[in-house]
């Protein structure tokens, strides 16, 4: 029998996915990381409490499989969390949840799946994957739209995909909930939460305040002609597109338009002069394996919420590709991921810069 | 699969479960009633405790049946404080640092809300109390020392006889868990000269959810479960007649083929111990090589997460232990591994293999061949 290692939460979405990989006849195991907390928070770490550990427990002596828990608490706060304040330091908006499912999920957790005699990792997103004519693994969006989450996928290459199972991709949320019921597992999703595991339920802010106090060095908010125009209480304090709290007297309302991290100052400026009709993109993941020779149109996301827009991109090298909406976009921020579709397709995605 | 974690727990024995089985439902009588469903339950939890007391070579009244090794321990320690506290006003409780969290979370308990003051006896680097440490240690304040017979986690057996008789001399309660020892030490009570000691069914081929404390007559205890009057008003609540039938069996059968056990499962230790040294590069044998349980071997590998290596030899078909095992991800080396002086990264990296009446030649040869390539897989994946 082909093994397959899940990694399991306790919630619907993996859970559905063992049940469908069992009944499909694989040799199924189910895998949960420990992942890193602050000390004394380890209880509230939204990806690995204790209740979402008992219930994938239970979830898997429902279905008679195996389930192990593997400490990641040292490699996760070496990579993930590292990002995370590095990316603050620099001025960006960091999205740690890509490097943990590149770093942590699809190359730590997967070595331990290997090292289990398995041939292949399961998770249960909303993801779907294709053999290609040409024998390439094609990452697709999800058959239910409102639930795809191929955005935060496209850190997989075709050596992980070539690896990867997403069972439940090709069903819609309802139909996973009747599968659950069917096979009397819990219907429960996970909360749909943006925060941070690590951030134990907290704004980012207290987090940055515990552990790297050094980065909440106030400065001078500047107009982006130059003129100082008020002092911020932190670069890391702020987003792209925010207007609230800035603590500005102005004729016009003023939106953060920028970080500098080189002179600590926030760049604001009005309504008009937010947006961009441009980015460049780093460390890019092509799905295909290689960067194509020219460029292609494409509906490309710049936040895990927002909506595609349609967009020229440019390879500019292995590492790197320029992004060209048909219309300014506003909110472009430097650290979340630029990822580009055709369609159902996953062409590739990368860091904003 | 192949099971090699005897000193977890074991199968029942399906003699004792058949002599379990009239308990549940035919003669399903309450022991403490007056008619004769209940002499008939009452008989046999008073037969079985005839038949403990002759293994442990004492009177039928200085057993107490229990809920498990750790309820013994617990009624033991709390029981012989407060009497002594009551009677001599001693306030001083000795124990091992490699003791069982059985004994050594009841002492912190005793201490934190009790105001008892502890004293922690180290060990060797073997993990054995030695009279002297002992001698040193007690004086007239002592309300009792708690010494376990064998190790759970690394199978050093303490000189229990020695032990006794330092607080013989001295006057001081002597307590010990025999909880790993009874499946193949003799457990003569008078031969070991202890006022207190503790016992659990499984492991011995019993049921899970039975134990005893044994009770030297003349030593004071006081209850910590209170209700009727049963167990010599020592231990409140019904008596689980099937289960105490089941711990009696269970130790008659232990003690009757105790000879044909040990001769079975040391030559397979002596071949699991042997075959690991020999194999596998960074690896030292936790505990004596004298001195040790018969069934027992326990190794610490240097810079290995114990707890995946588990993980690893689970999904390789072998069911092992470990001091710092941990379901949760959250491995912290064992009090045992701090005791006996291990840094963290062979400490982290502990391995417990247990054999029992079930295990074959072949379950260890192939255990042997599987394991050095997993504890390399495990040093990689580090």
């Amino acid at each position: 029998m082909t093994k397959v290692v899940v990694a399991m939460s306790g919630g619907v979405d993996s859970s559905v996915a063992a049940a469908l990989l069992k009944e499909q006849g694989y040799d199924v195991i189910g895998m949960m990381l420990r992942l890193w907390s602050e000390p004394g928070k380890e209880d509230s770490n939204r990806c690995c409490t204790p209740d979402s550990m008992g219930q994938a427990r239970r979830v898997a002596a429902k279905l008679d499989i195996p389930f192990y828990v593997i400490d990641a608490k040292d490699v996760f706060r070496e990579t993930v969390v590292q990002y995370f304040l590095d990316g603050y330091a620099r001025g960006e908006t960091p999205t740690p949840c890509l490097i943990c499912n590149r770093q942590i999920r699809w190359t730590f957790l997967l070595e331990h799946a290997l090292a289990l005699g398995a041939e292949y990792m399961a998770t249960g997103h909303y993801v779907r994957i294709q053999k290609g004519e040409d024998g390439r693994m094609n990452l697709l969006r999800a058959v239910d739209r409102s639930k795809d989450q191929s955005y935060v996928l496209h850190v997989l290459d075709q050596e992980k995909l070539r690896r990867a199972l997403f069972p439940i991709g090709d069903y819609p949320k309802t139909e996973i909930r009747a599968i659950a019921e069917k096979f009397g597992l819990p219907t429960a999703s996970r909360k749909d939460s943006q925060d941070l595991c690590f951030l134990a339920g907290e704004d980012y802010r207290n987090f940055l305040q515990r552990n790297a106090t050094e980065m909440l060095r106030p400065g001078e908010i500047l107009t982006r002609g130059g003129t100082p125009v008020g002092t911020h209480t932190g670069l890391a304090n702020y987003t792209i597109g925010q207007r609230k709290g800035l603590g500005l007297a102005s004729s016009v309302p003023l939106y953060v338009l920028g970080k500098d991290s080189g002179t600590n100052s926030l760049i604001v400026g009005t309504r008009e002069e937010l947006g961009s009709q441009e980015l460049t993109a780093r460390g890019v993941t092509w799905q295909s394996g290689e960067a194509p020779r020219a460029a292609f149109r494409a509906e490309v996301k710049i936040r895990y919420t927002a909506k595609e827009a349609e967009a020229w991109v440019t390879p500019l090298d292995a590492d790197r590709a320029q992004v060209r909406f048909e219309a300014p976009q506003r909110d472009i921020t430097a650290g979340q991921a630029a990822v580009f579709f055709q369609g159902d397709l996953l062409i590739g995605g990368g860091i904003i810069l | 699969m192949v099971y090699l974690d005897y000193s977890a727990t074991t199968p029942v024995d399906p003699r004792v479960i058949e002599a379990m089985t009239p308990y549940f439902s035919a003669s399903f009588g309450n022991p403490s009633s007056v008619h004769r469903y209940g002499q008939v339950a009452e008989a046999a939890v008073e037969s079985a405790r005839e038949t403990v007391a002759s293994v442990l070579n004492c009177k039928p009244e200085e057993i107490l049946f229990t809920s498990c090794g750790s309820e013994s321990d617990n009624l033991a320690l709390r029981g012989a404080a407060y009497a002594m506290r009551e009677k001599t006003g001693a306030k001083w409780i000795l124990a091992a640092r490699a003791e069982h969290p059985a004994v050594t979370k009841t002492l912190l308990h005793l201490q934190k809300y009790e105001g008892f003051l502890i004293e922690w006896l180290d060990v060797d680097e073997q993990g054995l109390v030695t009279p002297e440490i002992v001698s040193s240690a007690i004086c007239d304040s002592t309300a009792v020392l708690s010494v376990m017979y064998a190790n759970n986690e690394i199978g050093t057996i303490n000189p229990i006889r020695e032990i006794a008789e330092v607080c013989r001399k001295k006057n001081i309660l002597f307590h010990s868990d025999a909880v790993q020892a009874a499946a193949y030490l003799p457990v003569d009570v008078s031969a070991l000269g202890v006022d207190l000691m503790s016992l659990g069914a499984h492991k011995f081929y019993g049921p899970k959810g039975v134990g005893v404390l044994y009770v030297r007559k003349g030593t004071p205890l006081v209850s910590h479960l209170t209700g009727g009057g049963q167990e010599f008003n020592l231990r409140a609540g019904t008596q689980n007649v099937p289960y105490i039938v089941g711990f009696a069996e269970a130790l008659r059968l232990t003690n009757e083929e105790r000879y044909q056990r040990v001769t079975h499962v040391q030559p397979l230790r002596d071949r699991v111990i042997g075959g690991v040294l020999e194999t596998i590069p960074d690896a030292r044998l936790t505990g004596p090589m004298e001195r040790r349980l018969p069934h027992h071997a326990s190794f610490a590998f240097k810079d290995v997460d114990g707890n995946l290596l588990l993980t690893l030899l689970d999904a390789a078909g072998f069911a092992c232990s470990s001091g710092s095992a941990c379901k949760t991800g959250n491995p912290e080396p064992s009090d045992v591994m701090n005791a006996i002086g291990l840094s963290r990264d062979w400490g982290l990296g502990s391995l417990r293999v247990t054999l029992g009446m079930q295990t074959t030649a072949a379950d260890v040869d192939v255990f042997l061949v599987a394991l050095p390539g997993l504890v390399e897989k495990a040093r990689k994946l580090r």
